[in-house]
């Protein structure tokens, strides 16, 4: 991908959430969002080293992901709004967008739970004989989670091709990384023999590359990689702190986590007219999705268990 | 009178136990700077090493916590959504809950599990919103769920002070519920006794938690014209039977409101509790979410699951109106 659609796709991910966050403080967005801003480095740049029919799970933390994988913004700002025109009908909201089509398995509201669902779901692509892979985001909250470890296990031995894109942005909620991790990240997967290396999260060339790499081993048949992608979450954990602020860390902090800002990272390497062209369509198509999920029909009650098995029995 | 909050109710109940008992300590993810609220202050008070924030380990934490209990101490876990009981069900149903008959009474495993803000948060969607008390009933591990904040209080310091494993559901729809109390006057709640909010002679309704509310009101809307008894069990196991079967004497009617899924869960077991030890003069009902609810996203939807007061109401008016028309069963 070249250095202008790399950017169009941070700049995508950054408007995005400045409107959601925009959408939640109005309330057309219930229940908050876990904004992705800072982190767009990572998406934008593993997803550009996938091919369309390649599959990803996403976090809590997901808007990122789903746009990178090349959802329409104007149905995933309405599945924000819960609205009947969302990628799912408005039953999943942030935490839960999916778009299959486009190979997004689902965000997923429990720390670490895809892991291993990314990991099934590369092995039994592989298994079926295409060179399809699958990605799986997770935080750096995750590698503490126990499921997490026996899907590196499993990966490893049944030679998933799986990239595990581990997203260090510093935290898991107020919790510093280095408090919850003994050992390291790399080590974690290098113990299962994966092979692993530390990414900088907030350029996405080298996310790009760095994915490229481990894909390509993924489709050749070399089984799993982790990269460790380090950003930080310029944001609240969710919403709700704007209001709690529970204060774990300083503003000279977050500043100093901000001043590594991946939009201007990717947006130095444009010229300025190139920049701002993209800008300005950027704008035009994040307006017209705000306009679109604001006058959405929301879903009707009556079909408030639609879809809750996939056959009916009796 | 001051006003006491539910929420406040619960950190007061753990920092009074935690001042007079030494050996309580608390395991749980951002409890330091007190994400829930519950924990708040209790860091500074008690040091952290009687406040510990794990990594996202549910897992491991919630059965460190039993080699702690094990080892003498007193631990109260908290879990921030009640859906992370599904993934240390093993830890509690079939490790903590088993050591002390699996062990001929040896062992004891003292830990508290305290979820603060369990049911339907509003548009937190499928993975935030259950309501899994009914499960722990059902494998028999004690299990409270407080509707107000001295009931709050006063079980909280029960499930702290009792030798067994507690778990205790603080629902979302409880945590700003307010009262006067008189501070002096707050103690412990014995598990596994009911209490009856509001007597009446028409109508038994078993509510649970933020529910007993609801009930509340309808009872208050009906005053008149059907005389409502409100009993709240807020011990589900186990069970306050003589309670429940004494109201039923009083009332011979019986309705459930419970804000869990409707299969095999809490209401159910009310109703066959009934049917075996009470003589009503009509069919019970019960008011819950559907049978194997997955709370959707959108807010609408998410309401339309939830057992309410259009249902309680309906439901009244259902076993009332049998009994008038002659037609009891
Ligand atoms: C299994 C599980 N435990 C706890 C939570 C509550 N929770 C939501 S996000 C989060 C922190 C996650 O940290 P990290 O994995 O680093 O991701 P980040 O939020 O930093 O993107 C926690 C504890 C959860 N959703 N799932
Ligand atoms: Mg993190």
């Amino acid at each position: 991908m070249t250095d202008a659609g790399l950017y169009r796709t941070v700049a995508l991910i950054r408007g995005f959430e400045r409107r959601a966050v925009e959408l939640v403080r109005s309330g057309v967005v219930p229940g908050g969002i876990h904004p992705y801003t800072g982190q767009e480095a990572i998406a934008a740049g593993s997803c550009a080293a996938l091919r369309p029919d390649d599959v990803v799970t996403s976090t809590h933390r997901g808007h990122g992901h789903v746009l990178a994988k090349g959802a329409d913004p104007a149905r995933m700002m309405a599945e924000l709004a819960g609205r009947e025109p969302g990628l799912n009908r408005g039953r999943g909201g942030s935490m839960h967008a999916a778009d299959f089509a486009l190979g997004v398995l689902g965000a997923n509201a429990m720390v670490g739970a895809a892991v291993p669902i990314a990991a099934g779901a590369a092995w039994a692509l592989r298994r079926s004989g295409s060179d399809r892979v699958a990605v799986a985001y997770f935080g750096d909250g995750a590698v503490s989670q126990g499921v997490v470890l026996e899907a590196f296990n499993l990966a490893a031995l049944w030679r998933a091709p799986v990239v595990l894109v581990c997203e260090n942005n510093g935290f898991a909620t107020s919790m510093r990384t280095a408090d919850a991790v003994a050992g390291s990240i790399l080590g974690r997967a290098r113990a299962f023999g994966i092979p692993a290396r530390a990414v900088d999260g907030t350029d996405p060339r080298e996310v790009l590359a760095a994915t490229a790499e481990a894909v390509a081993r993924a489709r050749a048949g070399g089984g799993p990689t982790l990269l460790e992608c380090a950003a930080y979450r310029f944001d609240a954990h969710h919403t709700w702190e704007h209001a709690a602020r529970p204060g774990y860390r300083s503003a000279a902090e977050e500043a100093a986590g901000r001043a590594r800002d991946p939009l201007e990272v990717q947006g130095a390497r444009l010229a300025p007219e190139v920049r701002s062209a993209i800008d300005a369509e950027l704008d035009g198509v994040l307006d017209a999705a705000v306009e679109f999920a604001r006058g959405a029909p929301h879903p009707d009650p009556a079909s408030a268990l639609a879809h809750l098995y996939a056959t009916e029995v009796g | 009178m001051p006003k006491l909050s539910y929420l406040k109710a619960l950190n007061r109940a753990l920092g009074d136990e935690m001042a007079r008992d030494a050996s309580v300590c608390v395991f749980g993810e951002d409890v330091r700077v007190a994400v829930s609220n519950v924990t708040a202050g209790l860091v500074r008070r008690f040091g952290p090493d009687r406040v510990l924030d794990t990594p996202i380990s549910e897992q491991a934490f919630t059965s460190f916590a039993t080699g702690a209990a094990l080892a003498g101490l007193r631990p109260l876990v908290e879990f921030q959504i009640p859906s992370l009981l599904f993934l240390a069900f093993e830890q509690i149903a079939n490790q903590a809950h088993k050591f002390s008959l699996m062990s001929g009474g040896q062992a004891r495993v003292p830990v508290t599990y305290l979820l603060p803000g369990s049911g339907s948060r509003e548009a937190w969607a499928g993975q935030h919103s259950d309501h899994p008390y009914g499960l722990f009933a059902h494998v028999g591990v004690k299990t409270v769920v407080p509707a107000t904040p001295s009931d709050a209080y006063g079980l909280l310091l029960s499930a702290l002070r009792d030798d067994d494993p507690v778990v205790v559901f603080a629902p979302a729809g409880a945590l700003g519920v307010r009262e006067d109390v008189d501070f002096a006057a707050l103690g412990p709640v014995p598990l596994g006794r009911g209490r009856v909010h509001r007597a009446g002679t028409d109508v038994t309704v078993v509510a649970v938690g933020h529910l007993v509310h609801e009930a509340l009101a309808v009872a208050g809307e009906l005053a008149g014209r059907v005389s409502v008894e409100v009993f709240d069990p807020r011990t589900l196991h186990p069970l306050d039977r003589a309670g429940l079967t004494a109201s039923l004497a009083r009332t011979g009617r019986l309705v459930v409101l419970d804000d869990s899924n409707r299969s095999c869960g809490f209401a159910a077991e009310v109703l066959a509790t009934a049917a075996e030890g009470a003589r009503l003069r009509a069919a019970p009902r019960r008011v819950t979410r559907p049978e194997g609810a997955v709370l959707p996203f959108a807010p609408a939807l998410d309401r339309a699951c939830q057992p309410g007061r259009a249902g309680l109401l309906a439901a009244i008016e259902e076993v009332t109106t049998v009994l008038g028309e002659g037609g009891g069963t």
